[in-house]
């Protein structure tokens, strides 16, 4: 199913999906655990002051995130989970490595299943990919509160 | 406890002493827990490493977080997901006998093995791992007391080997859905009997519709079941995630508390089941209350059912009439 939409995303989502798709249910689980290890650390500004970060509900973990839009129209994402939120921290980097220099035209076009195409629903559970989920909308609604003039 | 045997070669109409089924040496190294009704079903973080390895033993992890296994572990440790291990994928219910013997001997659990299960989030999950393995008639499962939260604290051994158990053989059991679990009818049939609602107390008093963080298991109505009496899980445990002791529990939930007798038949509930384990656990293993059972449809279910009586506010509120 989901190979039949592979080209409705821009490159790096289109790969990570790829990636995901080609393993076993429990090689899944271990790439989405290498995602988490991957998640970048906050720039210092966020560092300082989480408060800058959304909180982001649908998560059960205590994650939070921004996506910021800079003058070029190019859109930024930041996040931070803990440690003992490892699938929370995949989903974030996930969205992290694939966001990372879209535009927000393209990220605002950015399908709202695209967690669910991932293969991940048996492993890790529909329930919890709706963590992932959430993060995406929140981004998608902060890019579009950015664009507005 | 209803024992349902059926294929394991006992033969009908006869019971086992605990003491035939334990497979390994129960914990007697803590004081605090052999004041307990069922000292047996507790294990210390000391005894549980001093028994890593030994024959006969199964550790099991069940946690919230379907990863957090894999980014370290109780050496020698099998993982069990609340979610996608132990739930049916279709309905809303549990694996049947034949997933569930399936999943155990994969796991190097016999019907014989004592398993020892711990997890994140003050063993809300273990203990939901711990009733559903109940449900199936599995003798012989204790709660690691304090979880994974006090193992690591304790700076004990963790590891990130996978742990490669040899697969044995476990018999299809039918599980048990009448002793320590309550559907939505037995609940209403029970009202006017004690009920613990578990929850936050903004969930009981109908402010929020889920958990603070857990938006997704969320309710259409707010609110308890009428006369449950609200009393948060964690009320059960002290600061190092450990249950507190007989006489505290008492004092919470019996004479001085809640007024629970031991011939009480109780009920607990809170949102899908799994922090009602944990104090269904405490009822019924620690306390000794014999007749306790977990409703794990929970506000999840009551709270989108048509029509089933609820009440507002902090008080549990009148029996309808």
């Amino acid at each position: 199913m989901a190979d039949d939409h592979s080209d409705d995303v821009p490159e790096t989502f289109a790969r990570i999906r790829a990636d995901f798709l080609e393993l076993s249910q429990q090689d899944r689980l271990l790439l989405l655990l290498d995602f988490s290890r991957e998640l970048p650390e906050l720039p210092e500004r966020f560092a300082s002051d989480p408060e800058l970060l959304e909180r982001v509900e649908e998560c059960q973990a205590p994650v939070r995130a921004f996506t910021e839009v800079d003058p070029a129209g190019i859109v930024h994402f930041y996040a931070s989970a803990p440690p003992e939120a490892p699938t929370t921290r995949g989903f974030a980097a996930i969205l992290a490595e694939g966001l990372a220099g879209l535009t927000a035209e393209q990220v605002l076009a950015l399908p709202d299943d695209y967690p669910f195409t991932l293969g991940l629903t048996e492993a890790v559970s529909l329930l919890r990919l709706r963590g992932m989920s959430g993060m995406l909308d929140r981004t998608k609604r902060q890019v579009r509160e950015q664009l507005v003039p | 406890m209803v024992l349902l045997w059926q294929g394991t070669g006992t033969a009908p109409g006869t019971t086992r002493r605990r003491s035939q089924t334990m497979n390994v040496e129960a914990d007697t190294t803590s004081d605090k827990n052999a004041q307990y009704a069922h000292p047996e079903r507790l294990v210390t973080t000391q005894w549980l490493a001093d028994h890593l390895g030994t024959p006969g033993l199964v550790v099991v992890e069940s946690d919230e977080d379907v990863l957090l296994y894999e980014t370290g572990h109780i050496p020698g440790a099998v993982k069990i997901d609340w979610h996608t291990d132990l739930n049916d994928p279709d309905v809303r219910d549990y694996v049947d006998g034949a997933r569930f013997a399936e999943l155990l001997g994969s796991k190097g659990i016999a019907r014989d093995t004592t398993v020892v299960v711990y997890g994140d989030k003050g063993n809300w999950w273990a203990a939901y791992t711990l009733w559903v393995l109940s449900l199936f008639g599995h003798e012989d499962v204790r709660l690691l007391d304090g979880g994974r939260t006090l193992w690591i604290a304790e700076g004990r051994e963790v590891t990130t080997d996978a742990s490669r158990p040899t697969a044995v053989e476990y018999p299809v059991v039918e599980r048990d859905d009448t002793t320590l679990r309550a559907f939505k009818d037995d609940v209403l049939a029970h009202l006017g009997n004690p009920i613990v609602d578990i929850r936050s107390p903004r969930e009981y008093n109908g402010e929020l519709a889920h958990m603070p963080d857990y938006p997704n298991e969320g309710a259409l109505r707010t609110g308890h079941i009428p006369t449950a009496r609200n009393v948060p899980w964690a009320t059960a445990v002290a600061d190092d995630g450990t249950y507190r002791s007989r006489a505290e529990l008492e004092a919470i939930y019996q004479s001085g508390g809640l007024g629970l007798k031991d011939e009480d038949s109780v009920i607990t509930y809170c949102r899908i089941g799994e922090r009602s384990s944990h104090t269904w656990f405490a009822l019924k293993h620690l306390l000794g209350i014999d007749r306790v059972r977990n409703y794990d449809g929970s506000w999840t279910e009551w709270g989108n059912t048509v029509r089933v009586p609820i009440v507002k506010g902090d008080e549990p509120g009148e029996l309808p009439g």
